[in-house]
């Protein structure tokens, strides 16, 4: 199932994305635009109806209901999340709710009003002080050989393990029906929060639940970006003796050794290997780029020589032979690109306040930051955009509201974090990667700099 | 006649022997004991205290007795007895030196000078208040981080100040306004906090008295959204080191 020519699969599991594509070139200026969007082949795929039934309770007692509630809940908002389905909604279903194979009604979900394609259902029950859950993915226009997938799942009983069975049963949906891509239900989000009363590292699942402080340095923590492995968030940290990178071992709960440089050191970005970190350090009497071996802090390797700030690398995360970065050595910060040693520079962006570069997975799409006219007294907004690499056009993503920056792909490369503050504070908000079903996920205190996991 | 001249002889032979034999009688005395040898002179020299800082004095006191010529070293020729003032510089081992005509005997006295503390670095009451009053911080234009003119002005006096109190250290921190995105500007509030070390160090100000750092726009100084505000943040600011 999986397709060779990623261009493809993209747009084709986007159909929404490739429409509002088009629909956004019609207003912009280039009319050189309109060529890389018309290669989209999936403009006139339909999404999956998909219906996802509530899970039958097989046992009476507490805390089965709560359980219950929860992963019904979770699984729906993780299908629906996934930007790539119909979700069929549950004012349509049939009352009788299937608990196994044997209970389903085929015509009752073919038909309208559900008209479902594909339905999920199952049963959850607790004995033991454990969960077990039974989940079937059936094609239900397929009467004959109809089951897609059969699970069984079995965690302790508590509502936190209730979501995490429904969101690894979602990611298998995923899986199967959307082209082979992973499933975000598992990921994570990374972000600055100061609702301890420093801005410190947290966390939080894709879809704003269980956030949760993981630094304590209680000075002032910026820019978090997660390992690859998933086991190491790098940050930098303004303490007294000036700003300097931080590495948090999530395993250990604690800072590991990251060497110190004089200066202002500050937005680090991994390589996709987890091999190199890539960084802006000051220690030269500017902010320069730099690369540095991740795991023994050996191998200083400066990147720029240029007099104006050198900040905020992203590497290509399919390649890592690339990084995008900000630099202001014409005057306001643009976007550039250039080899991962150094090599090779070219400039993205024409003009304007460009920063918070943030590399898709599948290497082809550059998200940023973009105040496209910046200067005393101007009007307007700070807004997420997102340029095709290879040809440097752009749509944007974000609709002109409040400051929006730090834009983050999910692995999936469907969806992007970014900060907002257009419900009156900087707050952490996702939307799909066409700009649609833009939702808040943070409201205490105020949040800022997403990092999206690498899976 | 020959009578009177044999008495006349008699007389001056007795005479002549008279003479000769109370000559001879001297001679024939024994001779007076010499006289007893002159005593030696005895000698004795001490100081007080005998440890001391470098610069404070010492007392040093002497006595000798039979002694007609008293030298001490590094003083000189002193009375037989007597005490005498002094400030060696450096330790000492003193030597009074009696002679006299019984001999000569010696006496000595060891001074300890030691090296006095270092006087504290008093930056004197009132330095931090002082710069607080005269050091002034230097402001920048939107994304710039060149020192325009009132901010030259500013920091020339600065200089001034700081050339006349050596002693005060400083950091300077780099900030922005609100706008512009976090991670950029820690790169400007950098730059600017250089810029304005970089203006001093250029008008005199020793570079080792200077530390630098950048809080972006993480620390401002107002929180308004307008340009009187952001105006307030887009500077170099001093902050005396204690």
């Amino acid at each position: 199932m999986r397709r060779c020519n990623i261009a493809y699969r993209y747009l084709r599991m986007k159909p929404s994305l490739a429409v509002v594509f088009a629909l956004l070139c019609c207003t912009a200026l280039a009319s050189a635009q309109q060529d890389w969007i018309r290669t989209g082949t999936g403009l006139g795929i339909e999404k999956v109806r998909l219906a996802a039934a509530d899970f039958k309770a097989t046992t009476t007692e507490a805390p089965i209901a709560d359980l219950n509630q929860a992963f019904n809940d979770t699984l729906f908002a993780d299908l629906e999340n996934a930007g790539i389905f119909d979700m069929v909604s549950k004012s349509f279903y049939p009352l009788q709710v299937p608990g196994t194979p044997q209970e389903i009604n085929f015509g009752a979900w073919s038909n309208p009003p559900p008209n479902a394609s594909m339905v999920a259902f199952g049963n959850l029950g607790v004995a033991g002080g454990q969960v077990s859950v039974q989940g079937w993915l059936f094609d239900v226009k397929n009467q004959q050989s109809p089951q897609v997938l059969g699970k069984q799942y079995r965690e302790a009983a508590t509502v936190d393990n209730a979501r995490l069975i429904a969101h690894r049963f979602a990611n298998e949906i995923i899986f199967r029906l959307g082209g082979g891509i992973q499933g975000i239900a598992e990921s994570k989000i990374f972000f600055i929060s100061d609702r301890s009363g420093h801005k410190e590292v947290w966390s939080m699942d894709y879809d704003g639940a269980n956030q949760k402080q993981v630094t304590r340095v209680g000075e002032i923590s910026l820019s978090p970006r997660v390992s690859p492995d998933g086991t190491r968030v790098a940050f930098s940290a303004i303490g007294g003796g000036g700003s300097n990178i931080l590495m948090w071992s999530l395993e250990l709960n604690r800072l590991v050794t990251f060497p110190k440089f004089g200066g202002t050191n500050a937005s680090p970005a991994w390589s996709p290997d987890g091999k190199s970190i890539a960084f802006s350090s000051s220690r030269s009497g500017d902010p320069e780029l730099y690369t540095i071996d991740a795991d023994s802090g050996t191998g200083l390797k400066r990147l720029t020589n240029y007099r104006g700030t050198d900040i905020s690398p992203c590497f290509n995360p399919k390649s890592g032979a690339q990084i995008a970065f900000v630099s202001g050595r014409t005057g306001l910060p643009q976007i550039y690109m250039m080899d991962a040693d150094g090599a090779n520079l070219q400039r993205m962006t024409d003009g304007g306040y460009a920063v918070s570069p943030s590399w898709s997975p599948n290497g082809q799409f550059l998200l940023f930051a973009w105040f496209r006219k910046y200067g005393p007294g101007e009007p307007g907004a700070q807004d997420v955009y997102i340029m095709d690499v290879a040809s440097k056009q752009w749509v944007q993503l974000t609709t002109g509201t409040g400051r929006n920056d730090f834009p983050s792909w999910s692995p999936d490369g469907r969806h992007i974090v970014f900060q907002s503050n257009r419900s009156g504070s900087d707050q952490i908000w996702t939307m799909l990667a066409d700009g649609t079903q833009a939702r808040q996920l943070t409201t205490q205190g105020r949040n800022s700099m997403p990092n999206w996991s690498w899976r | 006649m020959k009578q009177s001249r044999t008495k006349w002889f008699l007389v001056v032979a007795s005479f002549a022997v008279l003479m000769t034999v109370s000559g001879c009688a001297k001679k024939q005395t024994p001779p007076p004991p010499p006289p007893a040898p002159p005593p030696a002179p005895t000698a004795s020299l001490s100081a007080n205290p005998s440890s001391i800082e470098k610069g404070q004095s010492t007392t040093l006191t002497w006595q000798t007795q039979n002694a007609t010529d008293v030298n001490i070293t590094g003083v000189g020729p002193v009375e037989p007895s007597g005490s005498r003032q002094v400030s060696p510089p450096d330790s000492i081992t003193f030597r009074l030196t009696a002679k006299g005509p019984g001999g000569t005997q010696e006496a000595t006295a060891r001074v300890t000078v030691t090296a006095p503390p270092p006087p504290p670095v008093v930056q004197g009451p009132g330095d931090e208040e002082l710069f607080a009053q005269n050091v002034k911080d230097a402001f920048f234009d939107y994304d710039k981080y060149d020192i325009r003119a009132d901010a030259q002005q500013a920091l020339q006096a600065d200089a001034q100040f700081l050339a006349q109190h050596p002693n005060i250290r400083f950091t300077i921190e780099g900030h922005c306004d609100e706008r512009g995105s976090t991670e950029y500007n820690l790169g400007l509030g950098d730059n600017r906090a250089n810029a304005a070390r970089n203006a001093l160090v250029q008008a005199g100000v020793s570079a080792d008295r200077i530390k630098t750092i950048s809080y972006g726009k993480e620390k401002p100084f107002c929180t308004q959204s307008n340009e009187q505000c952001w105006q307030q943040n887009r500077r170099a600011h001093f902050v005396y080191q204690k």
